[in-house]
């Protein structure tokens, strides 16, 4: 089995902000990342595909194909984007590094037909990820 | 059927320390066979760069794993603060009988890390330098 990463970068922003909580409580969860303005990153998206190659062309698939995949799917959805109001996807979420992977995760998943969706890496910074991977099968956790 | 995920969050930490590789039980001939250069008696240090993965259920309410606002300090209480600017040797009680080798960092970080009340430590990762990186990984058993 061979795994194959490709990277895109995208730019958004965000908050945090739970309505439940009292501002006080949003304020003392969240920290800076409470402020309703907002603020941004630059966001890294590593995408790994596993599979066998293909020995006609020697591929698990085409790069391009993953490229466009990801250009059209996260690329077009979150570049330049508040992803508090501006992605369905993230709609009643807090759009944190984790739940933005996942959201990742569930658009890419059903796209890529040649191989099979190994690991979304999301970094928000040089010094934070996230990883979302398919649970091993240990009975409905995680 | 909805597929079931697993996410993991991933820091990372900074620090600077000394260190010398060396076995007192070894000849000296011996020390510099297995430890070359990193044998050196006055010691040399590196800037660490630690990585430390945690998974577990993302909280709905916050959107997180672990808030960075419990782990960092945590992470800076157990082990920057105690390590950075340090000579791992002396400075650390775990260094004393072991040698203090990327390995045994790992180790030793995750022993100081693995009580992390709200989330599952699972990986920690040094990098000694930019050409080098070391893992431990909790076994799946092994709980907080």
């Amino acid at each position: 089995m061979i795994r194959v990463t490709r990277k895109i970068e995208f730019s958004a922003a965000h908050f945090y902000h739970n309505p439940d909580f009292s501002e006080a409580e949003n304020r003392r969860v969240f920290g800076k990342c409470a402020n309703t303005h907002g603020h941004g990153h630059n966001y890294t998206l590593e995408v790994t595909v596993a599979g066998e190659p293909d020995p006609a062309t020697g591929m698990v698939l085409d790069l391009k194909e993953l490229k466009d995949i990801l250009q059209r799917e996260v690329g077009d959805r979150m570049d330049h984007r508040h992803l508090n109001f501006e992605v369905p996807e993230l709609a009643g979420r807090i759009p944190t590094c984790e739940n933005i992977a996942v959201a990742i995760w569930k658009l890419l998943e059903p796209k890529i037909t040649r191989g099979k969706l190994d690991r979304v890496r999301l970094y928000e910074s040089p010094d934070l990820y996230a990883d979302c991977t398919a649970a091993e099968s240990t009975g409905g956790r995680g | 059927m909805r597929q079931a995920l697993k996410v993991s969050l991933t820091r990372r930490y900074r620090f600077a320390a000394s260190h010398r590789l060396h076995r007192p039980e070894f000849s000296e001939a011996e020390n510099a066979r297995v430890y070359g250069k990193c044998s050196n008696p006055h010691g040399h240090g590196h800037n660490y760069e630690l990585e430390v993965t945690v998974t577990g259920a993302v909280d709905p309410a916050t959107g997180m794993i672990a808030n960075l606002g419990e782990l960092d300090p945590f992470v800076e209480r157990q082990v920057v603060e105690p390590f950075d600017y340090k000579y791992l040797n002396e400075e650390i009680a775990e260094f004393a009988e072991n040698v203090p080798t990327a390995e045994n960092i790992c180790r030793e970080i995750y022993r100081r890390l693995k009580s992390f009340p709200a989330a599952r430590v699972e990986r920690v990762r040094v990098e000694e330098t930019s050409k080098n990186s070391f893992e431990f990984e909790a076994m799946a058993s092994e709980q907080a």
